[in-house]
């Protein structure tokens, strides 16, 4: 194998494990925390798309401009639209629906979130209609590199680092943050975290919000390279739940990693043997499962009895 | 006592009232023709294909109910009926859809059932239109599997567009008639299922015959369906030896996929052959590649734009005028299985001396040639229940004057010419080297 193509394999790899971190992110922060598995996070991805497509048509697509003025006001809109989803989202199932659920079986939680998230869906057919939005703006404003004489465009080059940063973020406010440090506690022992005052309805709000802010962003951030389209949060959420689980679930390192792992694995595949390009995703989860259940990087707790 | 009396003198002109307006209805119900139609009306098929296909289906609808449409369907209704229309969801998979169907069939107590897009409903439905006995026209779905495997003594249904090999040899004799020398070789990028397999092994068949200098690409891309991200994929096809790519891509998976590619510049470094490309050509308008191969299945959409035939004007003026869009080709394939229709009850209740069965109406369509919007339909293949009609390629290009994408440099490819004579497999004919195709 050539150094180009080795060069392009990390390239191509490293942008969809930055799509594959983003989209996976946010599940992983809340199953950490509330230890629930969240099915409604599909329907965040959908509206941070949906929400973002439909304002950057509304005052991007045909704007006229400098392309940096053009680009700032694009990046306002995917984060200010993505905030606003999180906490109006992030509050309404979270107060809604998953308060009443906390102490039930994981099957009624999982349940429970994907009757949630279908509800979503057609709440996003209700506003936006079944006409896909498309935005591609950004995308061309951005403009494109040369690497290796291939043409990459400058847009997903810059999710590698929203995703890095992300990830930064996510790990110094959880290390380094006095919110981080009760963070850490309510997940290593939510009931001692309770006896010790520590108001946990209020961190399971606050987690919820940010994990819903982190599944509109990831959509928010697609939207100018996708088309969106019904159905976007389906897709997204399969691949979040196998990246979540080759990581190990609620593990933010965990995520990183494993969306590495499979972004370059199904680049690999797909330059040398694109007939294993879907297959290389579950065989990695299969892999995992059988020689580490927990993932990659959750940590092992002792069961309560 | 007499409260009681009252009540029961109610309820009997209750029941006589209900049982009039029951007849009445009844009546009213004996005079239409009940057509189901299924389309997607929700998922990622909605947009490119079934909204399109739905306007297209209420438009030819009510010109047939008016009467508004021109010769030779200038008359009134189906045999002299109206259409009771019923549009349903495609959407939710082969099980769902054949419960709908014998809904549709059972319940509804539909007279016909002419639409579908997906190959898979096409495919699952099959048999059951027949196990019901129910009159299914399909009018977008391109499997040919459909009358040379699963249904191969078919009665009740009918096809009334080109399968989808057609489609393929057809771009392949495009190529082959203006580019012969200039093909290197050809890649190509599907949907990871029956219709872009099917699509690419059509196409590379089909090469292998008309320009066996140009080898195909021993790494195709097969990525899943709405997967929506391509940038590796990109980066493959940028990299690859081949200077053609083949793709049978459609709705969001294309428009994501050209909106990804054009910021690339893959379009600049490969000529593209995209099956399918018209049905987004007008959504996307000038953001639509230029200079590239966009087909449709036959004489549709952008390809027939200006043919002046009074039935494709009207359709142009009143869908434009309806909707604030050209009609793309889903929208022309369901008008057509309407007209199929049309020209069926009309043709058999001539023939009848009344309003015909349903099996009067299948012996007027089976083997039948049919006018449509441009030239004629032909239903030559598969004991008369599949359609034959000329295929069109051409360059895409964006006209200023007008502010719409056209296609320039057009080569009509004649029915007999991309299609395998009648009785033979569209495989074993691919295979054979296209034996017996009339150019």
């Amino acid at each position: 194998m050539d150094l180009e193509l080795l060069l392009v394999i990390l390239v191509d790899g490293l942008v969809y494990s930055s799509y594959l971190f983003l989209v996976a992110v946010g599940l992983t922060v809340i199953f950490g925390v509330q230890k629930v598995l969240n099915v409604t996070h599909g329907a965040f991805y959908s509206f941070g798309a949906y929400l973002t497509a439909f304002l950057l048509g509304l005052w991007i697509n045909d704007a006229e401009g400098s392309a940096w003025k053009l680009l700032a006001l694009s990046l306002a809109i995917i984060l200010i639209g993505s905030v606003f989803l999180g906490v109006v989202l992030g509050v309404l199932i979270e107060r809604g629906l998953l308060k009443f659920l906390y102490n039930r079986d994981e099957h009624i939680v999982v349940l429970a979130t994907f009757a949630g998230f279908l509800v979503l869906e057609d709440v996003i057919l209700l506003i936006w209609g079944t006409d896909p939005y498309l935005a591609f703006r950004p995308l061309e404003l951005m403009g494109s590199s040369d690497i290796t004489g291939l043409i990459f465009d400058n847009y997903t080059f810059t999710m590698i680092g929203l995703s890095f940063l992300v990830a930064l973020v996510l790990w110094y406010g959880l290390n380094r943050t006095q919110f981080g440090k009760v963070l850490l506690a309510v997940i290593f022992d939510r009931e001692v975290s309770m006896a010790m005052g520590i108001n946990v309805t209020k961190i399971f709000l606050i987690t919820f919000i940010i994990g819903t802010f982190l599944g509109a962003l990831g959509g928010a951030y697609h939207a100018p390279i996708i088309s969106v389209q019904p159905g976007i949060g389906v897709e997204v959420i399969v691949l979040a739940f196998a990246v979540v689980v080759i990581g190990g679930m609620g593990s933010i390192p965990g995520a990183l990693i494993g969306a590495i792992v499979v972004g370059l694995s199904r680049a690999a595949a797909v330059h040398l043997y694109p007939e294993l390009e879907l297959f290389v995703i579950y065989a990695i989860m299969a892999l995992v499962l059988i020689f580490r259940p927990e993932g990659l990087f959750a940590p092992i707790h002792a069961r309560k009895i | 006592m007499k409260l009681r009396e009252t009540k029961f003198t109610q309820c009997l002109v209750g029941a006589a009232l209900g049982g009039v307006m029951a007849l009445g209805g009844a009546t009213a119900f004996a005079q239409t023709v009940k057509i189901g139609t299924p389309s997607f009306l929700t998922g990622a098929a909605a947009p490119a294909f079934g909204i399109p296909a739905k306007q297209g289906t209420e438009l030819i609808v009510r010109g047939i109910n008016n009467g508004e449409l021109p010769a030779p369907y200038n008359t009134k209704g189906l045999a002299g009926r109206q259409i009771d229309l019923i549009v349903y969801d495609e959407a939710g998979g082969g099980t769902k859809q054949v419960t709908e169907f014998r809904n549709k069939a059972q319940k509804d107590n539909v007279d016909a059932i002419i639409g579908i897009i997906s190959s898979g409903t096409c495919a699952a439905l099959t048999k059951v239109a027949e196990e019901l006995k129910v009159l299914t026209i399909q009018t977008v779905c391109g499997t040919p599997r459909v009358f040379e495997e699963i249904n191969k003594d078919p009665k009740y249904v009918f096809r009334t567009i080109n399968h989808a090999t057609a489609n393929n040899v057809s771009a392949a004799r495009y190529l082959a008639a203006k580019m012969k020398d200039k093909v290197k070789g050809f890649a190509g990028i599907n949907q990871n299922y029956a219709w872009g397999q099917d699509s690419w092994r059509d196409f590379q068949l089909a090469m292998a015959t008309l320009i066996p200098a140009a080898k195909a690409s021993k790494k195709p891309q097969f990525p899943k369906l709405f997967s929506g991200q391509y940038g590796t994929e990109i980066s493959a096809l940028s990299r690859s030896r081949e200077n053609v790519v083949h793709s049978s891509f459609w709705g969001g998976d294309l428009e994501a996929f050209i909106g990804q590619a054009s910021a690339r510049g893959l379009f600049k470094r490969k000529s593209f052959v995209l099956t399918v490309g018209e049905t987004v050509a007008y959504r996307l308008g000038k953001k639509f590649p230029q200079g590239i191969l966009a087909g449709t299945r036959g004489p549709y959409g952008m390809y027939v734009v200006d043919d002046p035939t009074p039935l494709n004007q009207w359709f142009q003026k009143e869908f434009r005028k309806a909707y604030g869009s050209p009609p793309s080709q889903p929208a022309y394939q369901y008008a057509q299985g309407f007209l199929a229709a049309k020209y069926a009850y009309d043709k058999a209740a001539k023939d009848a001396g009344k309003f015909p069965s349903t099996e009067q109406v299948i012996t007027a369509l089976r083997g039948a040639t049919f006018p449509t919007f441009v030239g004629d339909v032909k239903m030559g293949l598969s004991k008369g229940h599949q359609a034959m009609t000329d295929d069109r390629w051409g360059v895409t290009a964006w006209d200023e004057a007008k502010g719409e994408m056209v296609v320039k440099d057009v080569v009509v490819f004649p029915a007999e010419c991309v299609n395998p004579p009648d009785g033979v497999g569209s495989i074993e004919w691919l295979k054979g080297g296209m034996k017996g195709a009339k150019c």
